[in-house]
């Protein structure tokens, strides 16, 4: 990770400063939290899309399989959002606050969505014969709103349009000018560059869910159902991508600027695209364990080209990391605490995965 | 509706509807545990069945929790951006360790509930431990940024910019102590007694079943000595806010003029209109005796403040009262019932202490929620204490009254949708038809004895 944010440094060298601070440090950890959020809370949103567009002579054993897979991870996977969200009001405040009031309605929505996608998920498991399937259907369509809305605010992000006065001085960042309610609050997130990469982030999240499904399957024609998923929706992210990275000539001037001239777009989108065609490869010669890895690190190149792209800015087009990070003390404490968390956190949920994701699975 | 008071109205339902799954978040594990502790030691079945019960319960419940707590971190950034933008660096870190904390519940919640035939069965209960601990420490931690709201710490205001910013100094606030303990305790003995109250309810129903019995056992393990413990913990918060947050305390007692040797209103309704409270029973002494030990102690009243500065009088004294009373309930049944189980008593089959304690079955929660209001409205219009009003804090964006409806409307349909699955599966009894039989059949002493689930 350092040597990615060198990397960024090195493009933004002209700016005087020199070496990666404290607050670029926490807004990479930051990143990272929600790079692991996209790519294993972002899979069991997939595996609510594949819930809802199941079909064939297996439909019910391809639900069943999804349901085992998500339920022991399901809610240690979204606690990644809430532990973005946290690190984000403590390191970063007023880019918390400018989200919270410009983005205020899709993020609502978004909300509405992981409320009833979570319960609909524990009611499913835990409700009766009979309205299992009404409540799986909740499941699987709040899958495909929250996916779609939660990648859509980070298309606004992304364009720039995000603009409320800077500074961090309370009570003066956010008044916005006289323009209109649509103006502020509908039409920086209601544009075809954030829907575009809306769709893409629901076709991302699908991709990596088929992906992982094909190893948990044990049945043969199960592996071979996922496996013809994850193939489609490997090509149809590509075609998204290809769709977002147009609509950016025009509606994300920075993510433009970034990931077509900036020195280090070459090697990465080399990488970006290496990782897909080896994930596609792979599922063609059903190398499941070689797919998982090589998606997984395709959809986090993605990601981190977005942050690299809009470096040293956290709200483009002018709130930067600097600009928006609280005090050092509040930063150090921070790390601190992530350091503590962390020790306590990873050793658990490497136990988690290997109890349930290990090799050594039976049945 | 302005937009304050839908911003005002959408968090206080959002949070009414989170603190009863977080307290249960927090105590519910610790019962699924000590049954299941009992299962290995006795190896009857009665025990696991009991434990699978209160962990399905745990999981549903846990699950409403965690979408509910989601809502509310972002909610804090949707609705108040000021105050966060303001708040964020200093008091941050106990909720950066809440996130932890509640992620270990989480790992440690799946490997529980999914765990049964994966991990030995010692690895199975301190799975369950774990989850019992953390819940607790998240609460822990969401009290301790709440108690800097009412007691805030850790910064200098200068001109309206907090510099200096210690964030340890934030969260060793002076309310820090006493509002943990409050809320710790409160968590137990409110899910104790709700657990209890519902198989003491069904007891009465069907003496002899031995499910019902055992369940209650262990309930009231968990609420009872709570309850017994949460006046003195009381007193303490209460000569906490006496010497930190006069207005709140004199709203709480609707003591409108400072006085010496203060008396102590039970009841009554406060006329903010004429400076007194009607139809109220007067102990004299009593408020100075409980806020400051001392019978000739000097209490502040609500003139120590200009009248704008004013919480809503009203209700936060019927909150108050409401709070004390429920809890005196709580307190005085729990010694009762600790008292019975010393002289070693009979508990499931007297009746009226049965009878007792169905009726604390949503006591502890009315409590729970009037306490909060009481801290709550107690603090407006301010949301930091003397730093920051609440109008001041809340977010530009208009039309919230659509939020409000919204976020209510989903909280009903949640709430109607987990009290139905809970009668459904963890409430109604088992049909086991030996377990009907009052005096169980003693286990078969080896572990495991009886899984037959």
């Amino acid at each position: 990770m350092a040597w990615v944010l060198y990397a960024a440094r090195a493009r933004g060298a002209g700016s005087g400063e020199q070496h990666v601070t404290l607050a670029d440090l926490l807004a990479g950890i930051v990143f990272v939290v929600l790079n692991a959020y996209a790519v294993l809370g972002g899979a069991d949103f997939g595996g609510g899309v594949w819930d809802l567009l199941a079909f064939g002579p297996r439909r019910e054993r391809q639900r069943e399989l999804i349901a085992e897979a998500i339920g022991p991870v399901w809610e240690a996977n979204h606690v990644w959002l809430i532990l973005a969200i946290v690190l984000l009001f403590t390191c970063f405040p007023p880019a918390f606050a400018r989200l919270g009031t410009l983005l205020h309605i899709p993020l609502s929505l978004v909300l509405i969505g992981i409320a009833l996608r979570g319960s609909a998920f524990t009611f499913w498991r835990y409700g009766a014969d009979q309205e299992q399937r009404q409540w799986g259907m909740v499941f699987a369509v709040a899958s495909l709103i929250t996916p779609f809305l939660l990648g859509t605010t980070a298309g606004a992000i992304a364009s720039g349009a995000l603009v409320g006065g800077g500074g961090a001085t309370p009570g003066d960042s956010l008044t916005v000018a006289g323009d209109g309610f649509y103006t502020i609050y509908v039409a920086p997130w209601l544009s075809p560059f954030p829907l575009s990469v809306g769709l893409f982030a629901l076709i991302a999240f699908a991709f990596l869910a088929a992906v992982y499904l094909t190893l948990e399957a044990r049945e043969r024609e199960l592996q071979e159902d996922f496996r013809r998923r994850a193939l489609a929706a490997g090509i149809g992210l590509f075609l998204a991508a290809v769709v977002a990275l147009l609509l950016s000539l025009d509606g994300a001037p920075r993510v433009r600027d970034g990931l077509i001239f900036a020195a280090w777009a070459l090697p990465l989108h080399l990488l970006t695209a290496a990782a897909a065609i080896t994930a596609l490869a792979a599922l063609w010669v059903r190398r499941w364990r070689a797919a998982r890895v090589a998606a997984v690190t395709q959809v986090s190149l993605i990601l981190w080209g977005w942050a690299l792209s809009q470096y040293p800015y956290i709200l483009p087009p002018d709130l930067s990391i600097a600009g928006a990070a609280a005090p050092a003390a509040t930063l150090r404490l921070a790390l601190g605490a992530l350091a503590l968390g962390g020790a306590v956190l990873l050793p658990s949920l490497y136990y988690l995965f290997r109890v349930f994701k290990g090799s050594a699975r039976t049945t | 509706m302005s937009d304050l008071l839908a911003a005002r109205s959408q968090m206080g339902v959002s949070l009414a509807f989170h603190i009863v799954f977080a307290v249960i978040g927090i105590a519910m594990p610790l019962m699924m545990v000590l049954a299941e502790r009992r299962w290995q030691v006795t190896g009857h079945a009665i025990y696991l069945d009991l434990a699978k019960r209160w962990a399905k319960g745990t999981a549903i419940l846990f699950a409403v929790g965690a979408v509910s707590g989601t809502v509310l971190s972002f909610e804090l950034g949707l609705l108040w951006p000021r105050f966060m933008e303001f708040a964020g660096p200093i008091i941050g870190m106990p909720f950066s360790l809440e996130g932890f904390a509640f992620f270990t519940e989480a790992i440690f919640l799946g490997i529980y509930l999914y765990g049964w035939d994966r991990i030995s069965s010692r690895a199975h209960l301190w799975a369950g431990v774990a989850v019992a601990l953390s819940g607790t420490a998240s609460g822990v931690f969401v009290v301790i940024a709440n108690a800097w709201m009412n007691a805030p710490a850790g910064f200098e205001l200068v001109n309206g910019q907090a510099v200096h910013v210690d964030p340890i100094a934030a969260m060793a606030n002076a309310a820090a102590v006493s509002q943990t303990l409050h809320m710790t305790l409160a968590a137990y003995a409110a899910t104790g007694f709700a657990v209890a109250g519902i198989h003491a309810f069904l007891l009465l129903k069907d003496p002899a079943n031995a499910f019902h019995r055992r369940a209650l056992e262990i309930a009231l393990m968990v609420g009872a000595p709570a309850a017994v413990l949460q006046p003195i913990s009381g007193d303490i918060s209460a000569r906490h806010i006496a010497a930190h947050q006069p207005v709140k305390l004199a709203a709480a007692e609707a003591l409108f003029r400072t006085q010496a040797s203060a008396p102590l209103t039970l009841g009554g309704w406060p006329d903010v209109a004429a400076r007194e409270t009607r139809f109220g029973v007067e102990v004299p002494y009593a408020l100075s005796l409980l806020a400051f030990h001392d019978p000739h102690a000097v209490v502040k009243g609500l003139d120590l403040v200009p009248e704008s500065d004013w919480p809503n009088v009203p209700a936060v004294h019927l909150s108050f009262q409401v709070m004390v009373a429920v809890g005196s309930y709580l307190a005085l049944l729990a010694l009762w019932t600790v008292w019975l189980a010393w002289r070693r008593a009979d508990l499931a089959h007297n009746r009226w202490l049965l009878r007792a304690i169905a009726l604390a079955t949503p006591m502890g929660f009315i409590a729970v929620e009037a306490g909060w209001m009481v801290t709550e409205l107690g603090r407006q219009p301010w949301v930091i204490y003397g730093v920051l009003k609440t109008r001041d804090a809340v977010t530009p964006m208009p039309g919230l009254v659509v939020a409000f409806v919204t976020f209510t409307l989903l909280y009903c349909f949640l709430g109607v949708i987990v009290v139905w699955l809970l009668y459904r599966h963890i409430i109604r009894s088992p049909a086991v038809p030996e377990w009907r039989g009052f005096y169980m059949p003693p286990g078969r002493g080896e572990r495991g004895a009886g899984s037959s689930t």
